[in-house]
Parts: structure tokens; sequence; C-alpha cells
């Protein structure tokens, strides 16, 4: 932050903290990067603070998006930090966690700390999550001691996922003595080779590959037998995408186990037939699904199974995108589409309390990979703020995004809730003009 | 600073809009769907009067038009089937094939594509491995794309050919063709259904001429869920049942380069699905025996039956000329008919 940074004074808003439970007209200071006080709406006196007035907003702690692609080192041409927490802000976000299928992958200290430093010119707090195994071969542990030292707030082998058992009980071990979750991208790859979309009928007309639902619910259903055996150990199940993974979650969390998970925006709003005539920026991975399954992962959200919305930002360039089906590779944008979808999906269709879906984007996600002080309004906490308008519709335009990339599904979409204000530890990293 | 709610919504217009919104040519043929009943029979018209057309006067009807064929898998038939029936209407064919070198290394289908069309082409035929590569051709080009067989998807030249087969085995007139001339027709198809795209295209569009579809084969080829696709499909494990019920069989080939790990007994499988001369005579003595080709001999078919009397292998290749001038010369039409729903 920089030291000539004003205070900041957001009044008149609508204060919504799930991690305090408030929903309350309070009025908002920040001080030196920190949350300094919240009052009643006219209480505050602070004369040498930069006025924001935020009528009809709602004023909520910094969004926290748990797995994000941002692709540096190594692929500046599909995004770099610096784009990828400009696209962060704009979407409301102030922390990101970063997978770390980099290139070199992040499975050292050295570029743990090379993707934290202020040279990448993040405008949004980065956690990057460092690679389970080494070069996430899925053989030998990283150097988890050293990687959670250098800032690594989880491990995983995101989209190659951890198929051995004998390992993945070793890094759920290891894992747990430093209190870290190992995340895993569920996905039995033994039975998708080739796969390029959900199986079903629709894959069939299409000749195209399906990837079947039980690559997903096995594996995960796998790691839970695993977690069985290990004291202390957390297990987050990556961008769930099927009912049969979220049920075998839900058990497993009834059972007693640390067992966390996460849905994509793209797996509650949007189903396979969303692919049309193979179009590629339907392509991801987990795949999207049958309307049963996307209908399983609402339910999960409103059931309080689901941990997080987290949103798989996954930028290419178009070029990789204009390619066949079968060739074009797996993912999509989505830091700018998340909360309006959320709101336009879950709050709109589904009368799901705007806190309790502002939950599943801050406390929540800071409370499953132990972000600690960050998710909440408290003083003394870093001044992540985003202020928004729910109930403003709105057309998002791809051409418009701050990302480098523009792979979205969600290009001409009208949306609900759009964010005006972005405050990353003191700084407004995004103004809507 | 006050943040306020923008009170009048505008969406930017875009100076272009996303690759994929791009239109498709509406004389384009990529899918057997593309046709409605009566555009089949328009082209089934087309493909008779052309083939009875003075030859003269036919080789001026496109003469100096450029026609490209992209294959980027190896095709006898199906490629000599096209650059007969484009030269046949006068077009100066140009084949780039990734068996000569004439594909750039590496080059992408779109950037091919925009090659061709800057070199002169106003319609590309195109065989790609890849499932729906027709479509990134069509975006990418804005030319009319005529789909040659594209991976596991669809090949609808060949089941409009196969149509014309079926219709002159049960003398029926082009001109009559509609929703219901196939009422009361049994077909099967049999043989490795997942990894063909003559079946699909088949599937869809027999059907919508009042076909009944058999599909057939064991599970490894055929996915129960094969029937859901459109309707008028069934699905009957029993290769000699399937037969009692046919006037017309289709067989096809187990495609050993897209098996991608599917284990099959070969000897059990030419026991329950071979088309055999005694098995025919026994089930379907007098059903027609269709084969896209290519064909492989003493596997899903013997010799005596492709070779047999009521073969029509022959014809279906026949066939392919005439119903490929049809589509070439619909894709060059200048008079833009508008594509209906569907
Ligand atoms: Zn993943």
């Amino acid at each position: 932050m920089s030291p000539t940074q004003k205070p900041l004074l957001i009044r008149g808003g609508r204060l919504v903290d799930p991690a305090t439970g408030l929903d309350a007209p309070r009025d908002l200071l920040l001080r030196d990067g920190k949350i300094a006080a919240i009052e009643n709406p006219g209480k505050i006196k602070a004369p040498d603070a930069e006025i924001i007035n935020a009528k009809e907003m709602i004023v909520a702690p910094g969004l926290i998006d748990i797995h994000v692609h941002l692709r540096e080192p190594g692929q500046g041409y599909k995004e770099t930090i610096a784009t990828g927490t400009a696209a962060a802000a704009a979407g409301g976000f102030t922390t990101v966690c970063a997978m770390p299928n980099t290139i070199p992958a992040n499975e050292t200290p050295e570029v743990t700390r090379w993707m934290q430093a202020p040279e990448r010119g993040a405008t949004a707090r980065v956690f990057p999550i460092a690679a389970a195994t080494r070069g996430s071969m899925g053989e030998a542990l990283t150097d988890y001691p050293a990687l959670k030292d250098a800032g690594a707030v989880a491990v995983t082998d995101d989209g190659k996922p951890i198929l051995g058992d004998e390992i993945m009980l070793e890094a759920l071990q290891a894992a747990a003595k430093l209190r870290l979750p190992v995340i895993q991208h569920a996905e039995d790859t033994r039975l998708t080779g080739g796969c390029s979309m959900n199986a079903g009928v629709l894959a069939f007309r299409l000749g195209l590959r399906g990837m079947p639902v039980e690559a997903e619910s096995g594996l995960v259903e796998r790691d839970i037998a695993l977690l069985k055996q290990v004291k202390n150990g957390h297990l987050h199940v990556a961008h769930l995408s099927t009912a049969r993974a979220l049920d075998a979650v839900r058990r497993a969390r009834r059972s007693g186990l640390h067992v966390t998970c996460e849905v994509t925006p793209h797996h509650f709003a949007l189903t396979e037939e969303r692919i049309g005539l193979y179009d590629t920026n339907a392509k991801m991975n987990p795949p999207l699904r049958a309307e049963s399954d996307r209908t399983a992962m609402i339910e999960g959200i409103l059931d309080g199974t689901v941990d997080a919305i987290a949103t798989d930002h996954a930028p290419h360039a178009a070029h990789e995108k204009e390619q066949e089906f079968d060739r074009a590779p797996n993912g999509i944008t989505g830091l700018e589409t998340a909360l309006g979808l959320a709101i336009a999906v879950l709050h709109v269709k589904h009368k799901m309390p705007l806190d309790k879906i502002l939950a599943l984007m801050t406390t929540r996600p800071a409370d499953a990979l132990g972000l600690r002080s960050r998710g909440g309004l408290a003083p003394g906490f870093p001044a992540d703020v985003v202020v928004f308008d729910p109930a403003e519709k709105w057309v998002f335009h791809s051409a418009e995004s701050r990302s480098k990339s523009k792979n979205t599904p969600f290009d001409g979409w009208e949306l609900q809730g759009r964010v005006q204000l972005t405050v990353s530890e003191g700084r407004i990293v995004f103004h809507r003009r | 600073m006050t943040l306020t709610r923008a009170t009048v919504r505008t969406p930017k217009k875009l100076s272009s809009p996303s690759f994929f919104h791009q239109p498709i040519h509406p004389h384009s043929a990529i899918s057997a769907n593309d046709f409605s009943v009566a555009e089949v029979r328009r082209i089934l018209e087309s493909a008779d009067a052309l083939e009875k057309d003075n030859p003269i006067k036919r080789a001026n009807r496109l003469a100096k038009r450029r026609v490209a064929l992209l294959f980027y898998e190896s095709s006898t038939r199906t490629r000599t089937s096209f650059e007969l029936a484009a030269k046949a209407l006068g077009a100066d064919t140009t084949l780039v094939s990734s068996l000569s070198s004439s594909i750039e290394k590496g080059e992408s289908l779109k950037d091919t594509g925009i090659t061709l069309k800057a070199l002169g082409a106003e319609c590309i035929i195109l065989r790609s491995p890849y499932s729906g590569a027709p479509y990134l051709l069509a975006r990418a080009t804005g030319l009319p794309i005529l789909n040659a067989g594209d991976g596991m998807a669809e090949h609808p030249s060949q089941a409009l050919l196969d149509l014309r087969t079926i219709l002159q085995f049960l003398a029926i007139r082009s001109s009559t063709v509609n929703e219901k001339s196939l009422r009361g027709v049994t077909l099967t198809i049999c043989g490795d259904i997942l990894h063909s795209r003559v079946a699909r295209s088949n599937a869809l569009l027999l059907p919508r001429l009042g076909a009944k579809v058999i599909l057939c084969g064991p599970p490894e080829f055929l996915p129960d869920l094969a029937a859901e696709m459109t309707p008028g499909l069934v699905i009957e494990r029993d290769f000699d049942s399937a037969l009692r019920q046919s006037q017309i069989v289709m067989m096809l080939r187990i495609q050993a380069e897209r098996l991608a790990g599917v284990q099959i007994d070969l000897d059990d499988y030419r026991t329950r699905y071979q088309a055999n001369a005694e098995r025919i005579a026994a089930r379907a003595p007098q059903a027609l025996i269709m084969h896209p080709g290519p064909i492989i001999r003493g596997m899903e078919i013997t010799a005596e039956v492709a070779d047999g009397p009521h073969s029509a292998i022959a014809n279906q290749v026949y066939n392919g000329v005439p119903i490929r001038m049809a589509l070439v010369a619909r894709a060059l039409s200048t008079v833009a008919k508008k594509r209906g729903p569907k």
C-alpha cells in the first residue's frame, strides 16, 4: 500500500459481514491499510478521509477466490499476475489463491515468493498454492514446510490429479502436520483419456468422448477413504461438478471428516447444452454437466455442503480457443462474472439470502484455506472491501474484460449485482466510472 | 465520490461478434440435420437433374468457380467422389491434404481456411479427424463448408447418397419425398456405431422420412443412450432379430483408429455380428445390403454378401457423384435460401 493513500470513509451503505452476521446500515473507516472503525451512520468523524457515498449499495468484505490460474510465471500471453488481479478487482475480489500449474510450476519456495513479490503489480492479495508433488507427476512430494514458509496456503496438483493411493496418503499426512489442506482436482484420468466433455447423449450426438460422472465421484470417494487414515487431515475438493461426488462430500462431513469443497459459477449456471455447436468457450475440466448435476450443485450450495464459490479462472488466448473442440485447452475466465452470476442465479432465482452468498465468497473460503484475518470486516483486519449494487442488472461484454483473455461463455449475459468499488488493503483498486 | 446506480443500461455495440457467434453459411452441409425434408427433396431432385444433364452443358454450370478440398484424413472414395462432382460442374478444384506437404506444419485450421479463401476458394470441402471441425472452418471463413466427414460426428453427404440408394431400391421417386416416404421401412445399422459418423448422419436423417432405424451392436460400440439421440431409433443387441425385421441392412466396419482402448474379442464379434451368406439367407434373404466402405472382408461382412446379388455397395459409390454435384451446386448457388428453424 502506498503510504500516501488517504483514509477512506464509506458512508451510507448497507454493511454485510457474514463473519459476524452483521447486516445493517453502517459507516466504515479505512486507514493505513486496515479497517479502522465500523459505526452507526453519521457517527464516524474523520475530516482527513475521502468520503465515499455508498447509498443503496452493499458494503462487504472483499471477495475471496480460492481457485484461479494467473498464468505467471511463464504464460504471460494468457494472463499476468497484474492483469489477472485487475480482473479480480473488477469482479470485487481482493484475495485470490493462485494455482501452481505455471511454467515453471510453483513447486519451489523461489517461485512461491516470486509470485507474491511487489514487482508483480498485483491489485489483490495473491496467496499461492504450491504443487503437491514434484512436477505434479504424482510421484514424490514437494517440500511442504519450505513452501508453507514461503507463503503457500495449500498444496495441489490441480489439472493432474494425484491418482496413486500411497502418494495421496503421504500428501495428506505431510500436509496435516502443517495444517495445510490438500486440494484435489478429482478426476480419475484413467477413465477420461481423450475426453473433452461430459459423458451422455449430447457427447454421443456430437461425436465427442465423454467423461463419466464416476471419474469424479470415484476419486472423491477414494480420497475420503484415505483421509480417514490421517490424523487432522484436511481434503479440499476443487470445482465439484457432479451430484454423486457432492453426496460423497456430504456424507464424509456428517461422519466428522475435515472435507471441504468448492463449486464454480459455471457449474451452477450452465449445463453441457451450452456447448452448442462445439463452442470451446464452454469447454473446461471438469466439464459442464447435465441439468440434474447443476441443480445438485445449487442444492449443495443452499444446504451448506459447499464451502466456497470459486471461479477456476483459466484464461486462454483466442488462438488457443479457436481450434477444433478436442484440441482447444480447457478453461474459462470467471473473475468478473462470479458475483453477478451468483446473485442472478442463487439470489434471484433460488432466493438465497445475499449474506449467505457473500459468506461463500468471503469468510467460508477464508476458513476453508485458513486465510487468517481475510474475509471479514473486523477492526484491525486488512482493509479489503467491495461495494456493489445488488439490484443493478447489467450486460457483461467480454471485450471489456480486464483479463488478458476473453474466453468466457457468458459474453452478452445479463447479470445482476454490479461492483462499483473495490478496496484492497486500503487502496482503491477498482472504481466504476 | 458518489457511487450511483447506472440508471440507463447501454450495452456497448461491439465492433465484431465473438468468434463463436459468427454465422455459418446457409449453403453449408455440415450435419444431416441441416436439411429440412423439403430441402432433402430438392437436393435429390437436383442430383437427378445433374446426373441426366448434358455433360457439356453441365461443365459450364460452375465454370471457373473455385472449390478447395481440404483433407486431414486419407480418403479415396469420398475425396474422389467430391472432386469428380465439382469437376463435372466445371469448377476448378484444388486438393490440400495432410499427406502432401501442402498443409503448413502447425498451421491452424482457421489460418488454413483464411488462406484458401484469400486464394479464391468459394467453397471448402473438409475432412477432419476432429468432430465439429467444419463449424470452426465455417466461422473462420464465412464460406459454405461441405463436410466430408468430421471425426466421429457426421458425414452428411454419405447419408444423402445412402438415402438415394434406398429410394432407388424401393422405387420411390425423388419428387415425392416427404416425411412419410419411408414409413413401414425398417433399416438396421450394425457395427461400430460409437465411432461412426456415417451411422450418426443416417440415424439423424432417415427417421425424419419415416423410417424405423434399428441400431445393432455390442455395448462397447453402441451405448444404450445412443437411441436417445433422436426419435425413431431403437437398439437391438441381437443381430439375427434385427435382421428379421429389416428390409435394409447397413454394415459398418470396426474403426481400429478410433478404438481408444476399447477391447473387443474379434472372434466373438464375428460370430454375433458378421453379415455372412448363411445368416442373411436365413434371416433377411431379400434385404438390401449396404456398406459405406471401406470394407474389411471377412470381418463385419463376407465376400459372398458384399459381392452378392443384394449388395448395394457399388450403387452407393455410384450415387456419391450426383449427390455431391447437387451439394456443390447448392453451395455455390447465388440464390441465398434462408435456412429455416429446425
Ligand atoms: Zn482443476
